[in-house]
């Protein structure tokens, strides 16, 4: 367990490497799903005025 | 198949598509990542050389591929909707942007974060980075443009002249370690005589450049949707659609 979290003596470079890609990977998931709801609530909106 | 293709051209049918597609697709991505990301993390042995360093290949190697092969789609996008008018196109070129910019940006960024161990630089100004660099700019430049010019026509048209003035730069990058004296490596997997690297660290990472696919193909689509909806909110599709549901 604790080799797998040095990486070898890099997991300074390694895990900052994955993080980024899940974070890079939630925000273009997340973000445009969010963008969704909002562009959904905007029409509904102007369509009961 | 023509058919096929030319009934997704219909904002509607376009819109249920995703709707429908995108979990699959995500949920197919989440699986193959895992399984990659297994494979790699775990399963795999160290490199003689380098050591668990060389595992950031599992990241930045489907990321570059990735943003090579998203720029290409994304101006075939552009083309399309500009020689055949079609909007759907337009909203996958315009969503494809972002999602290459995030590839190209990965690539860079954990290239550099393997390249400060291994070579003792976090940069250097060889023929792939800096071409993979201006890929960034290319994408970011396309974005720019469509922000930048108010009707959706024009600003489609002007950045997708741009996206297929820029597709040089892709054979420039993928050929740059051929023709320059390059510090980044060679070509390991694409090439002739087949991928020089070890079965167990091969299988990983073409299982994840699948899951990153399947990924963009998930991505891509829900972001489309939404501006196809934006940009159809007064028909009676769009009508139909907000009232079902949500």
């Amino acid at each position: 367990m604790t080799h797998f979290l040095e990486m070898g003596g890099y997991a300074a470079y390694v895990w900052p490497a994955y993080g980024l890609f899940v974070i890079v990977f939630a925000a273009n998931i997340i973000l445009p799903l969010r963008r969704e709801k909002q562009v959904v609530r905007a029409l509904r909106r102007r369509r009961e005025r | 198949m023509l058919k096929f293709l030319h009934g997704l051209g219909s904002p509607p049918r376009f819109h249920q598509l995703s709707r429908r597609l995108t979990p699959w697709l995500g949920g197919i991505s989440l699986i193959l990542l895992l399984a990659g990301l297994y494979g790699g993390l775990v399963l795999a042995p160290a490199d003689y050389q380098q050591g668990d360093s060389y595992r950031i290949i599992f990241i930045h190697v489907p990321s570059a591929w990735m943003s090579l092969f998203v720029y290409v789609l994304m101006a075939c996008f552009s083309v399309a909707a500009l020689v055949w008018r079609v909007k759907v196109a337009e909203a996958l070129a315009r969503a494809s942007a972002p999602l290459g910019a995030s590839f190209t940006f990965l690539a860079l960024v954990t290239g550099s974060l393997w390249g400060k161990p291994m070579w003792g630089a976090w940069w250097v100004w060889d023929a792939r980075l800096t071409s993979e660099l201006i890929l960034l700019f290319l994408y970011l430049g396309f974005m720019a443009l469509q922000s930048a010019i108010e009707d959706p026509r024009q600003a489609a048209r002007a950045a997708g002249l741009l996206s297929v003035v820029g597709l040089v730069n892709i054979p420039i990058i993928h050929y740059s370690v051929v023709w320059w004296n390059t510090l980044h490596q060679g070509s390991t997997v694409i090439r002739a005589g087949g991928p020089a690297m070890d079965t167990r660290m091969l299988i990983p990472l073409l299982i994840m450049a699948m899951g990153f696919m399947f990924y963009f193909a998930a991505a891509v689509l829900i972001r489309a949707r939404s501006e196809v909806l934006e940009r159809s909110s007064r028909s009676r599709w769009a009508r139909a659609v907000l009232e079902n549901d949500q």
